[in-house]
């Protein structure tokens, strides 16, 4: 087993972000994400829109993207399982190019988990859906994350960034 | 309750250069527009989620008027996409909601508590600062025109009669002459939209 020891940055989730025009965010909070939450609520050119469900943000990205914007979504791989059909019919049917970053909550970088967790769950459902992923666990793996823009924006369709680590404090402040 | 057709005939002539998102009236929009270059009859991407995306378009063409008209299942489905979208509060959004109290397109059985939901009331009380009702079709004609007069985000609360749908899906008439990625690539023509 690798042991892992370096650490992920929500600065450097951030950098990405804003290094690939990102002019909408569109998430659900959790656990995973909220340090991220905090530098992003901080920039002005930013829009942080808050969905009730996971579901609503691949209608509300297509809407987006549709007119122009350039959107990201930011859920948890629990939102993941609930959005299925919307992840479908409006980011696979209407050819929405977005990247959507999930907190894996559950990845243990060693596959042992309870049966129900949801980690178990998360691949099988990114495959089943046709959507291909990146996994991103420390501060070197970000430029994956500008892999997943190019991709969306080339293959017109919704591309997952798997966040296998909790954002740690700010490194920068 | 009022016929769809005919709340969307009266909407038309106030419609001004709005793009408009036609939900389950479309079968009926496409007839009546006259500029279906702004028209996004979207068909049933999945259920649930027109709200949202009106919402999204709104958003990022903010010197648009976007104007929607939703229905109750749909509504229903992701009921709070109405706190997203109050707390955005779009200036340009413009949310009609067709309640017919059934789903019409799999034999009109009716939604939960389909007779007794206020949705103008929920849509007030998730932080919508204007909203109306309307069950005859004479009062809608009448307030049509300065509702729309006003800031958005609106909401509309419409009931409307039941056109139920019993035939197979394979065998309906087909009421859109373009398809999904036509619909999409015009509009962004339209809105000069390059990606």
């Amino acid at each position: 087993m690798t042991q892992q020891t370096a650490s992920l940055s929500p600065e450097t989730i951030y950098g990405e972000l804003k290094k690939n025009g990102v002019t909408h965010v569109v998430m659900l909070p959790d656990s995973e994400t909220n340090f991220l939450y905090l530098v992003m609520q901080a920039d002005p050119e930013l829009t942080l829109l808050h969905v009730a469900r996971e579901g609503q943000s691949f209608s509300t990205a297509a809407g987006l993207a549709v007119g122009g914007g350039r959107p990201v979504i930011l859920i948890q791989n629990t939102g993941l399982l609930e959005s299925c059909d919307s992840l479908r019919g409006w980011g696979i049917g209407l050819k929405t190019p977005v990247v959507v970053i999930i907190g894996y909550r559950g990845w243990t970088r060693h596959g042992v988990n309870p049966p129900t967790d949801v980690a178990n769950f998360t691949e099988p459902i990114l495959h089943a859906l046709g959507i291909h992923y990146f996994l991103v666990e420390n501060d070197a793996d970000a430029p994956r994350i500008s892999l997943a823009f190019q991709e969306a924006a080339q293959t017109r369709r919704p591309v997952a960034v798997l966040v296998g680590d909790e954002y740690h404090g700010f490194v920068n402040r | 309750m009022f016929e769809a057709a005919e709340m969307l005939r009266i909407y038309a002539k106030y419609r001004g250069s709005a793009i408009v998102i036609p939900g389950r009236g479309a079968r009926h929009w496409n007839r009546i527009s006259s500029a279906a270059s702004r028209d996004i009859p979207l068909g049933d991407p999945a259920m649930g989620g027109h709200a949202s995306f009106a919402f999204g378009l709104a958003l990022a063409q903010p010197k648009e008027r976007v104007v929607l008209f939703d229905s109750e299942g749909d509504l229903l489905m992701n009921l709070g996409a109405l706190g997203t979208i109050a707390e955005a509060a779009p200036a340009n959004f413009y949310h009609f909601l067709m309640d017919n109290e059934c789903y019409a397109t799999t034999g009109g059985q009716p939604v939960p508590n389909a007779k007794n939901i206020r949705y103008a009331d929920v849509a007030r009380d998730m932080g919508y600062q204007r909203v109306y009702f309307f069950d005859q079709l004479e009062d809608f004609a009448n307030n049509v025109e300065s509702i729309l007069a006003q800031p958005g985000p609106v909401f509309v609360h419409m009931k409307t009669v039941p056109e139920i749908e019993n035939l197979p899906i394979n065998q309906r008439p087909r009421w859109n002459p373009r398809t999904l990625d036509q619909v999409l690539a015009d509009l962004k023509k339209e809105l000069r939209v390059a990606r």
